[in-house]
């Protein structure tokens, strides 16, 4: 059942045209990814999402709800974790999610809450004194304390170090067992790839591509690659004669072979056959990384 | 109205913990009232003022001070800085209105303005024996109207400033202004006569102030004035107010 329907949204700013046309539909219980190089059009569509700002075109339906005229309501039932939003420096944490925890019908136990986020030892540290993580899971938390169905997170684990991410990737994951349906934003594709059950990639505002990161990666950048080094010499032609097999090569003592499909299957069956043991075998596949590339021309972030 | 309370309980006690910010805002016209008070000569009747001492001439100045640091200051630094860290746009995500915290905002203003100013009237009767404003509701309209025209100007410096430092770099040259026509550099007398009739009409308005403390009901034409900078500065600040 979908939660979030976003048909042929249009959104310009001036002469600046940020989304062009963007449709997607998230469903219930999924962390949905919104991908895309900076300036595509992902926090803007978003935003229209969580009823911050008015689309100039298309239609926007969240939880059966229109985000502009349903907005009070919507507002109890969604969560919004925006970029490089702060808090007061003198605000302690537990302050900080007592006093946002009174502004929802039915809220989430801020106490239990802190605890869950880990951040129990700090629940009467200033934000000013917290670490880039802290304050990140105390922004995350935020978007929670309401008891939120969605809860949309923005740039979530931008500035953090990588065992910080790490630990926030961990983090969503038991958010979604919960129940709740995650929106990322990200231009991080270790971390769509690690988190998102779909992703929609924005480019220039339009949507590229609406897959699973899999799905994306075998249907744009399918090909693979193996490396191994023979025990005894081998001819070129038993591994090129192969169907899965696109192209041989050599590089010193190391054979390596691309192609496409079952291609480890084959070439090990075919190295099998003729008794030779491929040393230091690795096989690479391409990553969400080189799909990104694909779709948008661009080389993602980091 | 539930957020409401719950955020100027909450924005109170951020108030309360940066003390020395605290001390200076309320305390610093009565530090110097008790400082020029040490002076016995300024504690002598005198015809340069009408037959009253230094120090009741320029307490209405000293009333500017806190005025001018709470409204023009302090007020859109605040908001200008919770708009730039994105504190209004989050609150904005939630049921509750980022209007509240502004008018929690406005309200500690008010409270600090006030506070400083019965500090400053107490101490002033009780330790130099100046009077009590003589003509108390011409006093408290005086007042009212000149609170109301400076922080109506402080929120308008925030509706305009997008940052924390466009905000000073309003706020700064707008406060030695008020300051200085308000008599608080160079007292009102040594001031050339046009610059001090400039003064009059300068938020908040010293001479409606200096009037009223002394008995003389203030001049309409004064309180009409600061009544029209606060609904024009007013109308704009909420024309151009920003959350974002």
């Amino acid at each position: 059942m979908p939660v979030i329907e976003v048909t042929h949204l249009k959104k310009r700013y001036g002469d600046l045209v940020a989304v062009d046309d963007v449709s997607l539909t998230v469903e219930a219980g999924e962390i949905f990814g919104v991908l895309g190089p900076n300036g595509a059009g992902k926090t803007t569509t978003v935003e229209c999402v969580a009823g911050l700002r008015v689309p100039d075109g298309g239609g926007v339906s969240v939880l059966g709800l229109d985000p502009r005229r349903d907005a009070a309501q919507l507002r109890q039932r969604v969560g919004v974790q925006l970029q490089e939003s702060q808090l007061p420096d003198r605000l302690r944490v537990a302050e900080a999610l007592e006093l946002y925890a009174s502004f929802y019908r039915n809220p989430a136990d801020p106490a239990e809450l802190i605890d869950k986020l880990g951040l129990g030892d700090k629940r009467n540290t200033a934000y000013k004194k917290l670490s880039g993580g802290q304050k990140q899971r105390l922004s995350i938390a935020l978007a929670l304390v309401g008891n939120p169905e969605i809860a949309i997170l923005d740039e979530l684990t931008t500035g953090l170090d990588p065992q910080a991410r790490r630990d926030t990737w961990g983090l969503i994951e038991q958010v979604r067992d919960s129940g709740v349906t995650i929106v990322l934003v990200t231009h991080f594709m270790e971390e769509a790839e690690r988190l998102c059950d779909r992703v929609a990639v924005i480019d220039r505002g339009r949507v590229v591509a609406l897959d699973s990161p899999a799905g994306l990666v075998s249907a744009v950048a399918p090909e693979q690659r193996i490396r191994f080094r023979p025990s005894t010499p081998i001819d070129d032609r038993l591994l090129a004669d192969l169907p899965e097999v696109s192209a041989v090569q050599r590089t010193g003592s190391q054979v390596v072979v691309t192609g496409t499909g079952e291609l480890l299957h084959a070439v090990t069956s075919v190295l099998a056959r003729h008794q030779i043991v491929a040393a230091d075998l690795r096989l690479e596949q391409s990553t969400l990384d080189d799909a990104f590339v694909e779709l948008t021309g661009h080389r993602p972030a980091n | 109205m539930h957020a409401f309370r719950n955020i100027l309980r909450t924005e109170a006690r951020l108030y309360l913990r940066d003390l020395p910010t605290l001390l200076t805002t309320i305390g610093l016209p009565t530090l110097i009232l008790v400082v020029l008070g040490l002076v016995p000569s300024l504690r002598k009747p005198d015809p340069t003022f009408d037959g009253q001492t230094f120090v009741s001439y320029f307490a209405p100045s000293l009333l500017v001070v806190t005025l001018a640091m709470v409204g023009v200051n302090i007020l859109p630094a605040v908001l200008a800085t919770y708009r730039e860290r994105g504190v209004l746009r989050r609150l904005a995500t939630t049921p509750a209105h980022p209007a509240a915290l502004l008018a929690a905002q406005l309200v500690l203003a008010l409270a600090g303005i006030l506070a400083s100013a019965l500090l400053l009237i107490l101490v002033a009767r009780l330790a130099f024996g100046v009077p009590f404003p003589r003509h108390p509701l011409g006093f408290t309209l005086a007042f009212i109207l000149g609170t109301a025209a400076l922080l109506a100007l402080g929120l308008l410096v925030a509706a305009v400033a997008r940052t924390t430092k466009a905000a000073q770099a309003l706020a700064v040259p707008l406060f030695l202004v008020i300051m200085f026509f308000g008599g608080v550099y160079l007292p009102r007398f040594l001031l050339p006569d046009f610059v001090a009739r400039i003064g009059d009409y300068t938020p908040p308005g010293v001479q409606a102030l200096l009037d009223a403390w002394t008995g003389t009901p203030p001049q309409p034409l004064h309180l009409g004035i600061m009544a029209a900078i606060a609904v024009a500065a007013g109308a704009g600040a909420a024309k151009l107010f920003r959350w974002e």
